[in-house]
């Protein structure tokens, strides 16, 4: 008795939890049919009509895509934006990160709280004093300025991260390289980058999907022939209703990228992010 | 907060180098030490530090940035209509959603655990985090159309509403007037009750356009020249109105097309006693009617306007909208991390209470909740911190109309900022609130992190 009630509560969660697979389904694969149709179908009804009048769809609205000029400099400004930010933020922040673990310089602990501090500040904050000295610097409008900015307020919780997974190497190991007389440089390109490669994988690409989904930064830094795939995008909502057979494959065209990292890198995209999530 | 996954660690001990070259080579290290730390330094200092003070001097200052006026900005952040939205909206955004994910997140962390493809699930529900908001924006903003043709949120809203509620098949129809139907306060129309069984009734109406016709009208002629049982009224509605001209007003001409699917009802004193559905050529029969006399009614649902769903996007519902696709977004992050602490629980108090007899129920209200309660502060807390900056979304999502109610303290900041209003005092003064407002944060951060290195 108490066997067939729960195997027939089993079944109800499983009913359950299927319907909720479909309802979180539903979003994506609407935007990818959608991306699929033209602007003339689009009109008449909505993506599920595939499924009762199939022969719809088709890859025009892609291939038009990438005969745009501005979708296409913008995605690949989206990945001069993305990769070089994650490249510094790893670097500099690694090279901080040992620092603050296991090299001596005055004020070490109250700098190391005050980067802890920082992990919360929001962006908005630097928004318009950066914009400002970003002005006088000329890199308003640079993709060198989004990155800069980016770097920046990805340093907290990158050294933070980075700190703590060095600290816990083990001291005799910095000993003995120390003892055989390398210099600190070698020991950090030779032991320490090594050691912490998990960590480091982790920050790199919850790093690179933060960049490459961020739309805020790039909105007020680039300007019209810097601007990544988002703000692209973004500029072109204002006409939403007739501008769905471009929106819908631009959007799946930004997602796929992430997306695929994702599924890629499934662990540590959900350690980065699970990490990460304090900013 | 961070420490749910990163590990938090021992205290360092510095490697002195020791001995008689000790000083020099101490300095040395020192300068090695600040050369690695300087470029994080640098960059925190100039963007990140000196903002942050900048900000605080500015939001003291008006918008040109010539006089001083104190708190000034502060106050007027509570008088401007438009921020003060900004303020509430951003207030039921932090105890709505970080409440609605980690119950959603709870749930299904629990249930999750009790079928074999967990793992694919938690995949799935996990892989908006990796969706840009623009794109999730994008996705909801084409969900939440308000045509029904173009929406699958109120595509599904009106298909549910028109199976229970039917769906009226002339919207527009109207009689003309003194051709025997009198029109009624609630939409419907009737005759005069002076029809007796035996009785046939033509029932011209109007104000269909030949394209609304149904593709199964058939000409009303032929049906309306049929006679009535004794027990029963015949008759037809149909389209007193021949496309083109020609035709008697009140009469069913030859090319007059039947209008099928109407309601008929045959009432007296007041009250239905037979009711029926026009056929394809409009006739309809009202049958097993006594002696006496009838008046018919086409009842209002025939000419109710058709339902358009919900207005997701309008003025009251977008910043639940919004929520809503927020929701998408994150539940797999809450429902991961609680899993994870689910994980961690002591499975023998578990076993223990089942054994006791407890039902599931009881396990999960009077067990599981209260050991999880750590972790579940953990996600709540995260999730306030990130709503509060919730910028994208709302930025995306809500259409040009109704952006200022759907602004929140982000879209607001840039807006008053960037976005036209170019008051750059009350910009740094909002930028200023929001920096106040994960000060708490801040304050927790800090102290967790100096207690794991005692």
């Amino acid at each position: 008795m108490n066997a067939i009630r729960r195997g027939l509560g089993n079944t109800v969660v499983q009913a359950f939890l299927v319907v909720i697979g479909l309802v979180w389904m539903t979003p994506l694969a609407g935007l990818f049919l959608s991306s699929l149709r033209s602007a003339e179908d689009t009109a008449e009804g909505g993506w599920w009509t595939v499924f009762t009048s199939p022969g719809q769809l088709s890859f025009d609205n892609y291939s038009a895509l990438l005969e745009n000029s501005g979708i296409t400099q913008a995605f690949w400004n989206t990945v001069l934006i993305s990769v070089p930010t994650t490249v510094l933020v790893v670097v500099v922040a690694a090279l901080a990160g040992y620092a603050f673990a296991w090299l001596d310089f005055p004020g070490r602990e109250p700098v190391f709280l005050l980067v802890v501090a920082l992990l919360v500040v929001p962006v908005q904050i630097g928004l318009l004093p950066v914009a400002k000295l970003f002005g006088q610097l000329g890199l308003f409008g640079t993709i060198p300025g989004v990155v800069l900015f980016h770097v920046a307020y990805g340093l907290p919780f990158a050294v933070f991260l980075l700190r703590n997974y060095f600290a816990e190497m083990p001291k005799e190991m910095l000993e003995a390289a120390r003892m055989d007389g390398g210099s600190e440089w070698r020991i950090f390109t030779r032991l320490v980058l090594p050691v912490g490669r998990p960590a480091i994988a982790s920050l790199a690409i919850f790093q690179f999907l933060w960049v490459w989904n961020d739309m805020l930064v790039a909105l007020l830094f680039a300007d019209s022939s810097s601007q990544p795939l988002t703000v692209q995008l973004q500029s072109q909502i204002r006409q939403f209703g007739s501008n769905i057979d471009v929106l819908a494959p631009g959007a799946f065209l930004s997602l796929v990228v992430p997306v695929v990292v994702f599924f890629a890198f499934q662990r540590h995209f959900v350690q980065g992010v699970m990490a990460g999530s304090v900013k | 907060m961070t420490a749910t996954l990163v590990k938090e660690a021992s205290p360092p001990a510095p490697v002195h180098p020791d001995g008689a070259r000790g000083r020099r080579l101490r300095r040395r290290g020192r300068v090695i030490a600040l050369l690695f730390v300087f470029p994080a330094l640098l960059l925190l200092g100039a963007l990140v530090v000196y903002p942050v003070l900048f900000s605080v001097g500015r939001s003291l200052f008006d918008a040109s940035g010539n006089e001083f006026v104190g708190a000034e900005n502060y106050a007027e952040m509570f008088r401007d209509p438009t921020t003060l939205t900004a303020v509430r909206n951003t207030a039921i955004w932090v105890v709505v959603a970080p409440t609605l994910l980690t119950g959603l997140g709870l749930i299904l962390a629990v249930l999750v655990e009790k079928v074999r493809w967990a793992t694919a699930f938690k995949l799935l529900l996990f892989m908006p985090m990796a969706v840009s908001f623009l794109a999730a924006g994008i996705i909801f903003r084409l969900a939440y159309d308000e045509d029904p043709d173009k929406g699958v949120l109120n595509a599904a809203v009106v298909s549910v509403h028109d199976a229970f509620e039917g769906t009226s098949a002339y919207p527009t129809a109207r009689a003309r007037d003194g051709e025997g139907l009198t029109k009624q306060a609630d939409g419907s129309y009737v005759t005069g009750a002076d029809l007796s069984p035996g009785g046939t009734a033509a029932l011209g109406l109007v104000g269909v356009a030949p394209k609304d016709l149904p593709g199964d009208a058939r000409p009303a002629a032929a049906a309306a020249a049929g006679k009535a049982n004794s027990d029963e009224v015949r008759g037809v509605v149909y389209l007193d109105f021949i496309p083109g001209g020609g035709g008697k007003p009140g009469v069913v001409d030859r090319e007059e097309s039947g209008l099928p699917g109407v309601t008929v009802e045959a009432v007296r004193d007041g009250k239905t006693v037979a009711g029926t559905t026009t056929a394809a050529d409009g006739s309809f029969r009202l049958t097993g009617l006594d002696g006496g006399s009838y008046a018919i009614k086409l009842p209002s649902s025939n000419f109710a306007a058709p339902y358009d769903g919900i207005s997701w996007l309008g003025p009251a519902l977008v910043t639940p909208a919004i929520i809503g696709a927020y929701l998408w977004i994150w539940t797999g992050f809450a429902m991961v991390l609680i899993g994870a602490g689910l994980a961690a629980l002591p499975r023998d108090a578990l076993e223990a209470a089942r054994m006791d007899g407890a039902n599931e129920w009881q396990i999960f209200r009077r067990i599981t909740v209260p050991l999880l309660a750590p972790v579940l502060t953990v996600v709540f807390v995260t999730l306030v911190i990130n709503v509060m900056k919730v910028f994208d979304l709302v930025y995306i999502i809500a259409p040009g109309p109704v952006q200022e109610d759907a602004t929140v303290l982000a879209t607001q900041m840039w807006l008053v900022s960037f976005g036209g209003g170019n008051n750059q005092g009350l910009g740094s003064a909002l930028g200023v609130l929001l920096l106040l407002l994960v000060i708490p944060a801040m304050v927790f951060n800090v102290r967790r992190f100096r207690r794991s290195q005692r």
